[in-house]
């Protein structure tokens, strides 16, 4: 069947299966940030935003994608450059393979709710495994970055003024 | 491994319906559960342009159409009010946020899974399924239906008249399945209790004995658990057995009370 999608600002036209996942879609049109980690719903590896809003590439099929937009790592580097080098900071991505799905997370939170509180990142974050870090060193660069945001917001606050 | 043959988003519920008649068809809720599946699919159907993605408001109802996720439930203002945020407490131990923008209301009542939140919840706030063939029946009669029964679960009614509502689970681990739910409502001095994940679908309990009758507190509270932990039908699985889950159960059914009434 033929699927028709935007994939990261670019109209896409290719054929798959009906069984077909988004995960190897996306990854057949050369998205390889999207991983296959746990295949079972359960680690997040592979979060992809459909419409703007985060899901399971793994359990989404193809066919269902059709006619909506999807966004991978490789559509948001701008965004993710912002907060990344304050988790790499941390110590937070030992082995790196859990990186693009908390990555794609975060945009996700951060975009819904530009202020969380902790416990507010850590339940946005608590679908996305790590079996290095522990997830404190994510908690920590998370708001790191966003504690730099507000100093940046004040400091230019008052050279306005 | 999961294959389908075909895939098709049907335009009317007639024709999803006249679909789903065949064996080989399934129609897909957020296909998380299907996808674990080791199965062949001849047509796998989807709902998705039959509008179903809403909460509505009506003057006694919440209509909560098959294909909205969990995740609109755990973000539902009305839905946080009526339930005093015992919706969002349902909901969001199920794995993230990623798994709930997937999960569907339909998808997870049409199952009536023994592990499911959402199932045990729904039952103790009195919800009725409008099924497309054979109309709209309570929750509670739509749990005994047989499975083989081949329809479409079109949305769901939660009344929105008052009660007070708390839910509690237990799990092993953050995220994992739970090994017992609890969820409590009170209205007009009645209680309903629901047990779920007993590992079996949940059942309601009322207050047979009266036992809360002159009110809920500390000393009720408890009466009223011991009773019902000593005859709710519990079993054992990987997750917890039976004599665990009946420790968990007249703890969780204490907790729940007391919070509710904030004795």
């Amino acid at each position: 069947m033929e699927i028709k999608l935007n994939l990261n600002g670019r109209a896409i036209t290719a054929q798959a299966d009906p069984d077909t996942l988004l995960l190897d879609f996306v990854r057949a049109q050369g998205c390889v940030s999207v991983k296959r980690g746990c295949d079972t719903a359960n680690c997040g590896l592979c979060t992809v935003l459909l419409d703007g809003v985060p899901v399971l590439s793994c359990s989404v099929l193809a066919a269902r994608a059709d006619g909506h937009s999807v966004q991978t790592l490789e559509g948001l580097q701008s965004e993710a450059e912002e907060f990344v080098t304050f988790i790499a900071d941390q110590g937070a991505d030992q082995c790196g393979f859990c990186n693009p799905g908390f990555v794609m997370n975060t945009i996700a939170l951060l975009r819904e709710n530009p202020d969380p509180t902790d416990e507010e990142i850590r339940a946005y974050l608590a679908g996305n495994l790590c079996r290095c870090s522990g997830y404190d060193g994510q908690l920590r660069g998370i708001r790191a970055y966003l504690n730099s945001k507000k100093e940046q917001g004040g400091a230019r606050d008052g050279a306005e003024k | 491994m999961l294959t389908i043959r075909e895939y098709v988003r049907p335009q009317t519920l007639e024709e999803a319906y006249t679909l789903c008649q065949k064996k080989s068809s399934v129609v897909l809720g957020g296909m998380l559960w299907l996808r674990m599946q080791n199965s062949q699919v001849g047509t796998a159907i989807d709902l998705c342009e039959l509008g179903l993605n809403h909460i509505e408001e009506t003057p006694d109802d919440y209509v909560i159409g098959a294909m909205v996720s969990l995740r609109q439930l755990e973000q539902h203002p009305g839905l946080a009010a009526l339930t005093q945020g015992a919706m969002a407490e349902a909901v969001k131990h199920i794995v993230g946020v990623q798994f709930r923008n997937l999960a569907t209301v339909g998808g997870s009542l049409y199952g009536r899974f023994g592990f499911s939140d959402v199932l045990t919840l729904f039952l103790a706030l009195d919800a009725r399924v409008e099924l497309y063939h054979a109309g709209m029946m309570s929750l509670a009669d739509f749990i005994g239906m047989p499975r083989q029964q081949r329809d479409i679960l079109v949305r769901v009614y939660l009344p929105r008249a008052p009660r007070r509502v708390v839910y509690l689970s237990q799990r092993n681990s953050a995220t994992d399945f739970p090994t017992l739910t609890c969820a409590i409502a009170r209205q007009n001095g009645q209680t309903c209790c629901v047990i779920g994940a007993r590992p079996m679908r949940a059942m309601a309990f009322d207050d047979e004995k009266g036992l809360l009758a002159a009110g809920v507190n500390e000393t009720s509270a408890a009466a009223f658990a011991k009773d019902l932990a000593a005859r709710v039908p519990l079993g054992s699985n990987l997750r917890a057995g039976e004599e665990y889950r009946r420790l968990v159960c007249e703890a969780l059914v204490r907790r729940g009370l007391v919070q509710m009434e904030g004795c």
